[in-house]
């Protein structure tokens, strides 16, 4: 799964132009997960601050 | 905010505002709407701007230039200058605007031309129907609504959601993803009239790093980077604040900004039944220097000007609106989109020693003129051990 660090999050919308599944959401000021993510980790690569993480569940 | 209009434009940047200024004095009804709560911010930009090319759109205002520019310089991994002067050159250089304001005012012009603007409103997906786009589903400040339109202009920006929703592929490969950090920086030691650009696979791979002046000792200082070489620990963030702190340690830092700019090629098409899209969610983002301000005036307004004709003819079909996509790809912007993608592809190619060696042999000319191609011209002149690869490059310019 996509784990957002809100208080990292810059809000720039980079990771939902390169999510091939569209699950991101940028509203206003918060990113939302509102689709199904299959933890492909593009978006965590892109983020500028590092602020997404694919967390892979024990 | 009524339930239908001649023409919806979806984000409130530069494409946005100049679609529906330009549809609205064509005497279209016209809606824009923004999903943030203002106009213009938070900034996602570095502010730089042509002034040849700005000055088509809109008179030069000092409420909204930061700083005017007289030269622009391009510093090599080991520290050889290139500067270009515009003194030496034929043309005028540019502007480092303050985009807080220049977007507000853009809006403002729309607005004042009679386009409806309505802020804190998002679209959530287009209203199909027999597959064309036949307006958008929007929450307004967290009200549901559907706002019909006989055509679209989705000027969303990197986003780019709205055509993916309509059915077109927006996303962008990684690869081509520059992934931004900016500080807007106070107390610097900067030369106030000069753009700088840091090259180089340490400072920033496949990218570049900028210094462009907001005024006296303040500047934006950022960089871009390309996708695949951002991870944990050489992120925009991390590569940034390690210039930083060796270059400008005593600064002050009154913003800090990210972003991404998409340098692919546009969007194989950029329109369908009712739906046009402008600006960077067309990836029309000149991919060799990552400015899109221009590029995204420029397409706003083509694509209301075409959206006009195609209402007035009664016909919005995708053939219709066709005119936009096959316009803007044999302007002026569309062929150097095209030839600066392949510049780009090359350089991103380059090591640390032969981006040295390139800079180091135009370090000392003045060049006639500042464009791309005359910088490229110098350069296979004056490296004949570099003849084959340039040589290529120069063959894509023609």
């Amino acid at each position: 799964m996509l784990r957002i660090n809100r208080d990292k999050c810059g809000y720039c919308g980079t990771c939902v132009a390169v999510c091939p599944e569209d699950a991101l959401e940028l509203i206003d000021a918060y990113l939302s997960l509102e689709r199904d993510c299959i933890a492909c980790g593009i978006c965590a690569r892109a983020c500028p601050l590092g602020a997404l993480e694919v967390v892979h569940e024990e | 905010m009524k339930s239908s209009y001649d023409i919806l434009v979806v984000g409130g940047g530069p494409a946005g505002a100049l679609a529906a200024k330009t549809a609205a004095r064509a005497g279209n009804s016209v809606c824009l709407i923004e999903k943030r709560s203002a106009i213009g911010t938070p900034v996602r930009c570095a502010e730089g701007v042509g002034k040849e090319l700005l000055k088509e759109y809109i008179k030069p205002d000092p409420r909204w230039i930061s700083a005017e520019i007289e030269r622009a310089r391009l510093i090599s991994p080991d520290g050889t200058t290139v500067s270009l002067e515009q003194d030496k050159a034929g043309n005028e250089v540019g502007y480092v605007l303050d985009r807080k304001v220049f977007d507000r005012e853009l809006v403002w012009q729309a607005a004042e031309a009679g386009a409806d603007v309505v802020v804190k409103t998002r679209a959530t997906e287009p209203i199909m129907e027999n597959g064309g786009v036949r307006g958008a589903k929007v929450l307004s400040s967290g009200t549901p609504a559907e706002i019909r339109a006989e055509v679209v202009l989705a000027a969303d920006g990197t986003e780019a959601q709205f055509a993916r929703r309509a059915g077109l592929d927006t996303t962008v490969p990684l690869r081509e993803m520059m992934s931004c950090a900016q500080y807007l920086m106070t107390g610097i030691d900067i030369d106030a009239g000069s753009t700088d650009f840091y090259l180089g696979n340490e400072v920033a791979p496949e990218g570049y790093l900028w210094v462009f002046p907001k005024g006296d000792r303040t500047a934006n200082v950022g960089i871009g980077i390309s996708g695949r070489k951002s991870r944990d620990g050489s992120r925009a963030k991390d590569y940034l604040d390690r210039f930083v702190a060796k270059n400008f340690p005593d600064g002050k830092m009154i913003e800090a900004i990210v972003g991404g700019v998409p340098v692919c090629r546009p969007l194989a098409c950029t329109v369908a039944d009712g739906l046009m899209v402008i600006g960077d969610a067309a990836r029309v983002v000149d991919p060799l220097t990552g400015g899109g301000i221009g590029n995204a005036m420029f397409t706003g307004r083509l694509a209301a000007q075409v959206a006009s004709e195609c209402i007035s003819a009664g016909d919005c079909s995708k053939e219709a609106l066709m005119t936009y996509d096959a316009g803007w790809r044999a302007s002026h912007m569309g062929r150097i989109i095209e030839r600066n993608y392949k510049v780009k592809e090359y350089f991103i190619t380059l090591d640390d020693k032969k981006l040295n060696t390139l800079a180091a042999s135009i370090a000392n000319i003045s060049l006639k003129e500042f464009s791309v191609s005359t910088l490229i011209k110098e350069l296979i002149k004056r490296n004949p051990k570099m003849l084959l690869e340039l040589k290529a490059l120069k063959d894509m310019l023609a």
